[in-house]
């Protein structure tokens, strides 16, 4: 069996396993195991997946120039649209026991509050990436054009770091870690620009 | 002053109470971790016998007291709201004396304006406070008519029963108008000043936290609203009171103050 091209088992193993958090947040609710707080508990919990899924995506490219995984890249949108289901359920957590669903409230909390802005601005720029995930999108916008739009991956997820570090009361452990990984997967694609940049213009060899 | 029986109708807070569970299962500690749920465990071989806390200052009688010696108070149980600003709250049965049965034993100097408190600290026993993000040992403080208020209260036990280490055992300051983070917990000394003394959290975020710190829905923390509250155990949010409920008995205190500067 040729396990490198078996993208179906791929798809399956990624489609269960990006699920499983949520599976295991719903049984544990179901049986009361959220612990004392639960409503901060899931909010949490889904922002912190949603970033999860926003570093697995910047983490195809890398895994597949250096190790030559070229078939992750099937799976990439896959894990995009997690971080997209993720996202969705801790603005609706916020929207459910923050603002205790006065839609009217969140403009207000918006401009209030920067880390507010900065997670409404993440959020806001997925979407047109979700709903621009199927192949038929991609036909029609052109895969050039596809792939640029999908370049705002990079500010969705430097704007979700920045909320995650904007609300911490001291302890920035987890939003510094983060912020590591981040700088490291935009980094390599600063440095692979340059490169290629470099190779570019230098002279060639005939 | 008010008689402790009238005090008790008066206080306890005829909201539904939090379980132990909930109380000793969720705790801000910093010096043992920042996550509320990991404390209990962090905190389970903190030694807290012997102790003592060294009460000192403008007093006519510095002083320490060992375990024995604050134990010797009459205790009282009371039902208090507690409100922490990160906007959740509980309802909590303390056992414990008022502080001013103890600051009235060293007699506080007329010089003496302001009450600063201190936490036990112990890097060895606390590891994790490396990641803490505040400067330890852990310092709050009071106005010396705050200190002395009927309501503040110095606790040793919760339910009846020795106050858990995660809940600051085996002493801690509970000031129920106040956000959570001003009832020291594990408190090792008391100092009589006649100036502000200095917080922790408003020495880490001056923007964030006044020395004050009241419970005040109108005035909210510049990164959330403190108008509504989420009481543990419930999954909507309820207003949050002025003063946390205990206007009637603290707000005299405030009296001419602008809130929203001293906040």
């Amino acid at each position: 069996m040729n396990f490198s091209a078996d993208t179906r088992f791929h798809r399956q193993l990624f489609f269960f396993n990006g699920l499983l958090p949520a599976l295991l947040i719903l049984i544990d609710g179901w049986r009361g195991r959220l612990g004392v707080n639960p409503a901060e508990f899931i909010t949490r919990t889904t922002g912190v997946l949603t970033l999860v899924f926003l570093m697995l995506t910047l983490l195809v490219t890398p895994l597949r120039k250096i190790c030559g995984w070229s078939w992750l890249l099937k799976q990439r949108r896959l894990l995009g649209l997690y971080a997209f289901f993720y996202g969705l359920a801790h603005l609706l957590t916020y929207l459910a026991y923050d603002r205790d669903w006065q839609l009217q409230t969140v403009v207000g909390d918006v401009y209030k509050r920067p880390f507010i802005a900065l997670g409404m601005f993440s959020f806001l720029l997925m979407v047109p990436l979700a709903v621009t995930s199927t192949n038929a999108m991609i036909k029609r916008l052109g895969g050039q054009r596809w792939a640029q739009l999908h370049r705002l991956t990079y500010y969705i997820t430097i704007g979700g770091v920045l909320h995650y570090w904007a609300i911490v009361k001291s302890d920035v452990t987890y939003p510094l870690f983060f912020a590591a990984v981040l700088a490291l997967l935009l980094g390599y694609r600063v440095v692979e620009g340059m490169k290629k940049a470099r190779g570019a213009s230098a002279p060639r060899a005939s | 002053t008010v008689a402790e029986p009238a005090l008790q109708t008066a206080l306890a807070a005829d909201e539904k109470v939090n379980s132990f569970t909930d109380i000793a299962g969720y705790n801000n500690y910093y010096e043992f971790s920042t996550d509320k749920s990991a404390v209990a465990a962090k905190a389970k071989d903190f030694v807290t016998d012997p102790w003592s806390v060294q009460v000192g200052g403008l007093v006519q009688k510095p002083r320490t007291f060992d375990l024995a010696d604050l134990l010797k108070f009459e205790s009282v149980e009371r039902i208090y709201r507690f409100r922490c600003v990160e906007g959740w709250s509980m309802v909590i049965p303390w056992v414990g004396f008022p502080l001013s049965k103890l600051l009235n034993q060293v007699g506080p100097l007329s010089a003496a304006t302001h009450v600063a408190f201190e936490t036990y600290y112990d890097i060895k026993q606390m590891p994790d406070s490396r990641h803490a993000g505040i400067d330890l040992p852990y310092v709050e403080g009071l106005r010396l008519d705050e200190a002395m208020h009927p309501l503040t209260l110095l606790a040793t036990g919760l339910y009846g029963k020795t106050l858990p280490n995660q809940n600051g055992a085996p002493v801690r300051l509970v000031v129920p108008w106040k956000y959570g983070f001003k009832s020291i917990k594990s408190v090792v000394k008391i100092t009589l000043m006649d100036r502000e003394p200095p917080t922790t959290w408003s020495l880490a975020n001056p923007g964030e936290y006044g020395f004050y710190s009241n419970v005040n829905p109108k005035v909210d923390h510049p990164r959330w609203s403190q108008a509504h509250e989420r009481r543990i155990g419930e999954m909507g949010s309820r207003p949050t009171l002025m003063f946390n409920g205990y206007a009637e008995q603290v707000a005299h205190m405030y009296a001419g103050m602008d809130l929203s500067v001293d906040f």
